[in-house]
């Protein structure tokens, strides 16, 4: 019987990514679902500090080799597909994250499996596997079956708590080896954020602004209203990207995770990549046009509105 | 260096979408379909690229056609931004899944030289994974993903890579190879229309029969159902004008604890 392999992720060298436990905690379930072991897969250059609170897991696989120091696409694809081929897996569960980006596609075209990605949820009906996809900036949810194949499957971020994955002990680690490949790719250097002017994830009060800004031009009337709020102006990654406002004020997956008091979401529709950010924020309040915008799943209160009407009536009720 | 960069569209991702009659496909008939916006910001980057070197550089664009979109205007807007070859591939079937598209593109770009094939990094329809790593599988060169910025050092690419939480790495890259664009590094331009009728002038499209192409194996797996997220812990919603909306906001945060 071919068991549930959960692919564990790192930046840092000390410790596994909180996402690394939202995926054992996923694999738990399918692997109990199924009646089979869950298995965690670990790899880098010295791999003895991530299996301290892999208890949740049943067995441990171990990947060391020196080329796996810093993330390599090709080279952990081929770490993957060597624990593929060797274990058969009945699920490789992997995340949708940068590192996961670059190994799943791959591993899916190498190993001719099935991958399904942006995975929120696994559900087991005998030996038959449906996982539900979040797509279309979390607009729709599609259901796919792989029936009793076995599968790779992609988790998003934010879907399966870190807490239920996470538990003192390491199982048996069993250690594989890798023939090192010629990748063509090297790591030259890592770069940590610019701190900036503002650390978003100190502030108390957030008001986040997106798309619906629509212009450069109305960022001043947001600050004005954040100004009045007592709160710090952060964005959704459109308008980063567009340079309207500084990276370091970014929240979502590939920005900052917050969790203020207060955050106000305005213009922003709630794709899933900006949800990972900002879902554990204490009260959150959604300012959008559109009623049918997926914030208004996640906030507390929401203002079916124009932020440009809206904001400036806020800063006044403030001031 | 040639850059080649495969290209798809997606729903308009400011359109309200609903399930189709079977309920396994949104409805493609009533949806407004645009250029997914990370094969835009792949095509910045390659345009940028071309313009830092200044070293007759060559960009195509290679677009699946399924009908749905106007891939013409597209491609001339792409012309009009600094890409030299337009390639339409047509005849697609709608809603085809990444697997089949990286097997379609993978087979028209083996055939073809480049030095490197730059992909937005995912598409709204990736349901079955993203594009660049299959890609770069199929053609047997390394890919990597998520990058928002491209060099060329010493003969290589030299491309940052973002991680979680604003990390970001540098990574030299030996072409050929594919690379998963996330966001050029300037916002993708606007080009007047004055410059894309221009384009449309000057520029031709090559057609490629997608008979031609290998169309791949299916994805393997088979949608059950399409369905919108269950609205069960909905925010609690706030009526009234902006003037009261924003009044009771006020009074939400003073029942919180929270001094305006």
């Amino acid at each position: 019987m071919s068991d549930v392999y959960a692919v564990t992720e790192h930046q840092a060298p000390d410790a596994l990514d909180d996402v690394s436990y939202e995926l054992l905690n996923a694999g738990r379930s399918a692997a109990d679902d199924l009646g089979t072991d869950l298995v965690a897969v670990v790899m880098g250059a010295d791999t003895e500090a991530y299996v301290d609170d892999l208890g949740v897991a049943d067995r441990v696989v171990a990947i060391e080799d020196d080329t796996l120091e810093e993330f390599n696409p090709l080279g952990y694809a081929s770490a993957v597909e060597t624990v593929v081929d060797e274990t058969d897996p009945r699920l490789l569960l992997t995340s949708v994250t940068s590192i996961g980006m670059d190994i799943s596609p791959r591993v899916a075209r190498s190993t001719d499996r099935p991958l399904l990605s942006y995975v929120t949820d696994i559900d087991v009906d005998g030996d038959e596997v449906v996982a539900s996809s979040q797509l279309y900036g979390g607009k729709m949810f599609v259901d796919s079956s792989i029936g009793d194949e076995n599968a790779i499957l992609a988790v998003s971020r934010g879907a399966f708590e870190a807490d239920g994955g996470r538990e003192d002990g390491a199982p048996e680690v069993e250690e594989l080896a890798v023939e090192p490949r010629e990748t063509g790719i090297e790591f030259v250097e890592r770069h940590e954020p610019e701190a900036g002017d503002v650390d978003i994830t100190r502030e108390d009060r957030l008001l986040a602004v997106g798309r619906g800004i629509e212009d450069e031009e109305n960022i001043p009337m947001a600050e004005d209203a954040a100004a009045a709020m007592g709160a710090a102006l952060a964005s959704s990654r459109p308008l980063t990207d567009n340079g309207w406002l500084p990276k370091n004020r970014q929240v979502g997956k590939s920005g900052k995770t917050v969790q203020p008091d207060l955050y106000i979401a305005a213009g922003i529709s709630g794709a899933p990549e900006h949800i990972e950010g900002m879902k554990d924020a204490g009260l959150i309040i959604a300012i959008n046009t559109d009623e049918e915008a997926p914030i208004f799943d996640y906030a507390d209160y929401g203002v079916v509105g124009d932020l440009f009407e809206v904001l400036p009536a806020l800063e006044e009720q403030a001031d | 260096m040639d850059i080649a960069i495969p290209v798809r569209t997606v729903p308009d991702p400011v359109e309200e979408l609903e399930p189709g009659p079977d309920g396994t496909d949104i409805d493609r008939e009533w949806t407004e379909f645009v250029l997914n916006e990370f094969d835009e910001h792949a095509i910045e980057e390659a345009v940028l690229l071309k313009e830092r070197r200044d070293e007759d550089d060559t960009i195509t664009v290679v677009a699946l056609d399924d009908g749905l979109a106007d891939v013409e205007q597209m491609l001339y807007t792409a012309a009009a931004k600094g890409v030299d070859r337009l390639v339409r591939i047509g005849e697609v079937p709608a809603g085809l899944s990444t697997t089949q598209a990286a097997s379609i593109f993978g087979s028209y770009l083996a055939d073809t030289e480049f030095d490197a094939v730059f992909t937005g990094v995912q598409s709204a329809e990736d349901r079955v994974g993203q594009l660049a790593g299959m890609l770069g599988e199929d053609l047997d060169v390394p890919h990597i993903s998520v990058i928002t910025e491209v060099l060329v050092e010493d003969g290589r690419l030299e491309v940052e890579k973002e991680f979680a939480g604003g990390v970001t790495a540098t990574y030299a890259v030996e072409t050929p190879s594919v690379l998963g664009i996330q966001a050029a590094s300037e916002p993708p331009r606007y080009v007047p229309v004055s410059q894309i009728r221009r384009a449309m002038r000057g520029a031709d499209i090559e057609e490629v029969d997608v008979d031609d192409l290998d169309r791949g194996a299916g994805p393997g797996s088979e949608v059950v159902s399409l369905h919108e997220p269950e609205r069960g812990e909905e925010a609690e919603m706030i009526g009234g004008s902006p003037d009261e909306a924003s009044a009771e906001i006020v009074e939400i945060m003073g029942d919180h604890g929270m001094e305006v």
